[in-house]
């Protein structure tokens, strides 16, 4: 067990490892159904989560809706 | 007071193959609280209603976004793609935005300038060619040129949505004459987008033939935003009705409305 070293919405953060992208979102509280997932620039969709393996130096960004014009 | 006179036979607003009955599209950015911007939604009879993608913050992640103060079954919801700087920035936006999952409907906006918040044209068409191949339906924000306008229908834009003055400014339609001509030339629906401030601009806005309005400042900023939703939606109404029903020839001078027969000697 080694922890991982990501960026996470621009911050430096670390889960511990191994670990999916569904693991990242349960480890920082998050629903799956309401965030849009984005690992090293590319969209993970929804069913593909679980089955995304994070690594070291790996770039997320979560998003969703906020109000807007 | 009860009336029985119908209203003027008009179509839905159709984008995209959607058919919305309200031709007031609204924001959801500047509200002072959720419970304000849910009333005055309500209040504005809007169907669409657009929202923004931004990163969750991570320290709140029990403050839910705005979905949860908006019901997707109630309202269409539009994601735009403001705060983008160049084309390849609004394009991840809008697949981001399409990854929610509620349609492929994007507010397309590639802004050129800090100060104005005027669109860049030239990134706005290349975005706009990207997403239309890949099957987006594009409301492209723009400005008041009508060459414009014409490339980004070429382009496949859904709906092509011109300012009527800035982003937030409030001064209401700069220039009634580009909007007309643009709504002249354009099959695709128009759409006015931004700078409406109060009541008469968009019952003007709306006399010009264009076939909605999209607002956000005018309400969230408004002193009571949910009274002014239903000004402007009264406004919306009212510059429609009119629009449809044919305004009187401007004339350089007075005619009588009395008859000038049978006057006394």
């Amino acid at each position: 067990m080694t922890d991982l070293a990501l960026t996470v919405n621009g911050e430096a953060r670390s889960v511990p490892g191994p670990a999916t992208l569904a693991d990242l979102l349960s480890h920082l509280g998050l629903d799956p159904r309401a965030v849009v997932v984005e690992l090293n620039r590319e969209i993970v969709r929804r069913p593909r989560l679980g089955e995304t393996d994070l690594k070291d130096g790996d770039v997320v960004e979560l998003v969703h809706f906020v109000g807007g014009g | 007071m009860t009336s029985t006179i119908a209203a003027p036979a008009d179509t839905p607003l159709a984008i995209g193959g959607r058919a919305f009955q309200s031709r007031l599209l609204v924001g959801t950015g500047k509200y002072r609280n959720n419970a304000e911007m849910v009333q005055a939604l309500e209040a504005s009879g809007a169907e669409v209603v657009t929202v923004a993608v931004r990163r969750v913050d991570l320290d709140r992640t029990k403050e839910a976004g705005v979905l949860y103060h908006l019901s997707p079954d109630r309202y269409f919801l539009l994601a735009n793609t403001a705060g983008c700087y160049s084309a390849d920035e609004a394009i991840r936006y809008a697949r981001l935005a399409r990854e929610a999952g509620f349609n492929e409907f994007v507010k397309l906006e590639v802004i050129g300038d800090k100060e104005t918040l005027l669109p860049d044209t030239d990134g706005l068409l290349s975005a706009a060619r990207v997403l239309v191949r890949e099957g987006f339906k594009v409301l492209a924000y723009t400005n008041e040129d009508l060459i414009t306008a014409l490339r980004l229908e070429e382009a496949g834009c859904a709906a092509v949505m011109p300012l009527a003055s800035p982003i937030g400014s409030g001064l209401g339609l700069l220039n009634p004459y580009a909007i007309r001509i643009i709504k002249r030339r354009l099959s695709v629906p128009v759409i006015v987008d931004a700078g409406v401030g109060t009541a008469s601009d968009a019952c003007l806005t709306m006399e010009q033939g264009v076939d909605g309005i999209l607002m956000n400042t005018a309400l969230a900023e408004a002193l009571d935003p949910v009274m002014m939703a239903q000004a402007m939606r009264y406004a919306v109404e009212a510059g429609r009705a009119a629009f449809l029903a044919g305004r009187m020839p401007r004339r350089e001078v007075a005619m009588p409305s009395s008859p000038s027969r049978g006057l006394l000697d």
